[in-house]
């Protein structure tokens, strides 16, 4: 590692640590291929979504203290979860008594494919995969954050995640019917809109199996999660991935 | 009211439900493939953002220089607070010209202030002539989407309408045919009514005139016939000068349908002679909205529906499902501030993915609106249950060894406890869906091992 690397504040969501441990190991690993220190402060627990998005934003100062507590020590916070993220720029209650620490989390937070893109400036990663895949579009990232250009406005034609994928070798991205139309995953829109948010998963599913694709690819855990639980359910023939266990697979 | 039982039982139809889905995808493709050949599509939709927010910052002062203008013109101008006093300025003109029987061309406000039934129970014939509007008044249904309002129905259904209502041969599913059938049907109501009512796409503050767009020019037809026009309009939709029309007709049929112009942009300046024209400037709410710092710009809105063909709540939902004048992203945020309670939960039918707001013409933040929506009705609901697991929530998530005993407990549990514990029906996630494959060790576990 360089001496003047960059100091990363690893923020790893709830789930994420729960669920899926391997996709937090991988982001860390990758980061660290890449040049950065990373440090995952213990002590961190949630950014505050699931509450603020079911309408409970005042309850959460606690937690947003918490947070910025936790990382505002940082060059960098760094999350494999556009949705989290954005969260944590947009819609964290104002906390007056840490404003400018506030501000500066806010301003230094970056999902993993716009921080190796924006930040670190690689272009794309080298290596191999010799798969089929289809990507996720997260809405979150996508139409938050702009980390992809989004089929419903008129722009320039971009996407940060798969920039970093192009040149993997043997990969064929699958494209898609509705390329970012949502998976119906929405926070405790799972649960309060049980129907709806089965059928969006399931139709969001059939688009890539239709297709012939082998591995779903995406950026937000959470999607992933409701992606795979009704493939499993179904006994779709499709496998789902973070990017960041593909990126750090092939860069070893 | 409640947007999940609704969206429940309209899912269970699953063929209907994915026709719905697939028939208004459709027209969110011909509309995306129409702003594609438009460069300049961002800047016109930020103009026309702009030109409506500054509109509403001097609501006042344009609709006086309306007033003034419409008046100088010969239209009669008519002021309404609520619904009920807009169906009453328009019962007393029918009164006066003792007219039975009117026809009117297709106005989501006249829905809004349930025109059809006051008219009705005074004895007065209302037809509406725009065919998909025709087809669900025989059905007694309110619209299903505002621009396309029988969108809800089928070919089929609507030959089996028409054989029950116009004598159509049975199963003939011929659009032209049926849409021959309907036209010799409206002629004949078109020849018949005195009074004519329509809605008002846009009113030009400057020149005092008005536009409404039709694509069967059935106001036109309406208008030209009777000897009275009665055009009624909520008050946001007003643009300062003709020369912005440009940039609202541009966007509103692309935003609508995918077409480049709607067939019929026709403008009223002042009636014919020997004719009247009347103007309703109807509030109903819309000045409370205007006071609300976070939803006014809701007030932009130019009524294309693109919200509702992109949202994928709706199209796998249904307009009826949201039980409001207007349904989809646009109507979940205008309802609850016409009625917080009845409409609670029409801010939570979305997954915030933001679709609306990015196909909104005039660049409406739908989806934040949404959100903020959200805090506004748990503010307004107290201490719920979910209220309470809430706060549960933020009490663990700010302690780093409640959350990790939490966490803990969870996988535990989740690992000992059987599946039909689990997959239980009162369980939502797992009525469709599996849970995640449980790891052995969290992250915060892993760590602790290997890095510290």
């Amino acid at each position: 590692m360089q001496k003047n690397a960059l100091h990363i504040g690893l923020f790893i969501p709830c789930y994420i640590d729960q669920f899926y441990p391997n996709v937090a190991i991988a982001t860390l690993e990758l980061l660290e291929k890449l040049g950065c220190k990373v440090t995952y402060p213990i002590g961190q627990t949630c950014c505050g979504q699931p509450m603020a998005n079911s309408g409970f934003e005042s309850d959460t100062a606690g937690t947003t203290s918490k947070f910025i507590r936790d990382f505002a020590v940082f060059d960098y916070i760094v999350a494999p979860s556009g949705s989290c993220v954005l969260h944590v720029k947009d819609h964290s209650p104002k906390i007056a008594k840490l404003q400018k620490n506030q501000e500066y989390v806010q301003s230094h937070i970056y999902e993993l494919s716009e921080f190796i893109t924006d930040v670190l400036k690689v272009d794309s990663i080298k290596g191999s995969f010799p798969h089929k895949i289809g990507f996720h579009a997260s809405c979150h990232g996508l139409r938050g954050l702009r980390l992809a250009s989004d089929s419903e406005r008129n722009e320039p034609v971009f996407n940060k995640t798969l920039q970093l994928m192009k040149d993997l070798q043997g990969m064929e991205i699958v494209e898609l019917t509705r390329k970012d139309e949502c998976c119906g995953f929405g926070g405790t829109f799972a649960v309060s809109e049980e129907a709806i948010s089965v059928q969006m998963g399931k139709d969001r599913l059939a688009d890539h199996t239709d297709k012939g694709v082998e591995i779903i690819v995406g950026g937000d855990m959470s999607c992933i999660m409701h992606l795979q639980g009704i493939a499993t359910r179904d006994k779709a023939n499709v496998q789902l991935m973070h990017f960041a266990e593909i990126l750090n697979q092939v860069i070893s | 009211m409640s947007h999940p039982a609704n969206a429940t039982v309209f899912l269970k139809d699953k063929a209907r439900a994915k026709w719905h889905d697939d028939t208004l995808w459709i027209v969110r493709q011909k509309r995306d493939l129409t702003i594609h050949q438009i460069p300049e599509w961002e800047k016109l939709r930020e103009l026309a953002s702009q030109i409506k927010d500054h509109t509403l910052s001097k609501l006042d002062f344009y609709l006086e220089e309306l007033e003034k203008n419409a008046t100088a013109n010969g239209i009669k101008v008519h002021w309404a607070e609520d619904a009920q006093e807009h169906n009453e300025i328009i019962g007393k003109i029918l009164d006066e010209k003792n007219c039975k029987a009117i026809v009117k061309s297709k106005s989501i406000l006249t829905e809004e202030c349930h025109l059809n039934p006051f008219l009705e129970d005074k004895g007065i014939e209302v037809v509406d002539t725009d065919l998909g509007e025709r087809i669900i008044q025989f059905l007694k249904q309110p619209p299903s989407h505002i621009v396309m309002p029988a969108i809800h129905l089928k070919k089929s259904d609507i030959s089996e309408i028409f054989h029950e209502k116009l004598k159509t041969e049975k199963g003939n599913v011929d659009p032209v045919y049926l849409t021959h059938a309907a036209r010799l049907h409206l002629r004949e109501k078109f020849l018949q009514a005195k009074v004519a009512i329509t809605g008002v796409n846009f009113a030009v503050a400057e020149t005092g005139e008005f536009v409404v767009c039709t694509n069967e020019g059935n106001a036109d037809m309406g208008v030209h016939l009777a000897d009275t026009h009665i055009a009624c309009m909520g008050i946001e939709k007003l643009i300062p000068r003709r020369k912005d029309l440009g940039v609202f007709l541009r966007l509103l049929a692309r935003s609508a349908t995918g077409q480049s112009i709607t067939n019929y942009n026709s403008h009223f300046r002042s009636p014919s002679p020997g004719k009247e024209l009347h103007l309703i400037l109807v509030n109903n709410g819309r000045t409370k909205q205007l006071a609300r710092e976070k939803f006014r710009n809701s007030l932009k809105c130019i009524r294309c529906g693109a919200c509702m063909n992109t949202c994928p709540i709706y199209r796998r939902s249904g307009g009826f499902s949201y039980g409001s004048t207007v349904p989809g992203p646009i109507g979940s945020i205008l309802s609850p501030g016409m009625d917080l309670k009845r409409y609670s939960t029409l801010p939570f039918a979305s997954t915030l993915c933001g679709s609306c707001s990015d196909v909104c013409p005039v660049k409406i933040n739908i989806h934040e609106q949404l959100y903020e929506w959200r805090q506004e009705i748990t503010k307004a609901q107290g201490s719920s249950l979910k209220g309470l697991s809430m706060k549960l929530a933020n009490g663990i998530f700010k302690s780093p060894l409640a959350y990790k005993i939490s966490g803990q407990l969870m996988r535990a549990s989740l690992k000992t406890l059987p599946d039909s514990v689990i997959y239980n029906p009162l369980n939502a996630w797992g009525k469709g869906r599996n849970l995640p494959d449980l790891p052995t060790e969290s992250f915060k576990v892993w760590y602790t091992k290997n890095r510290r």
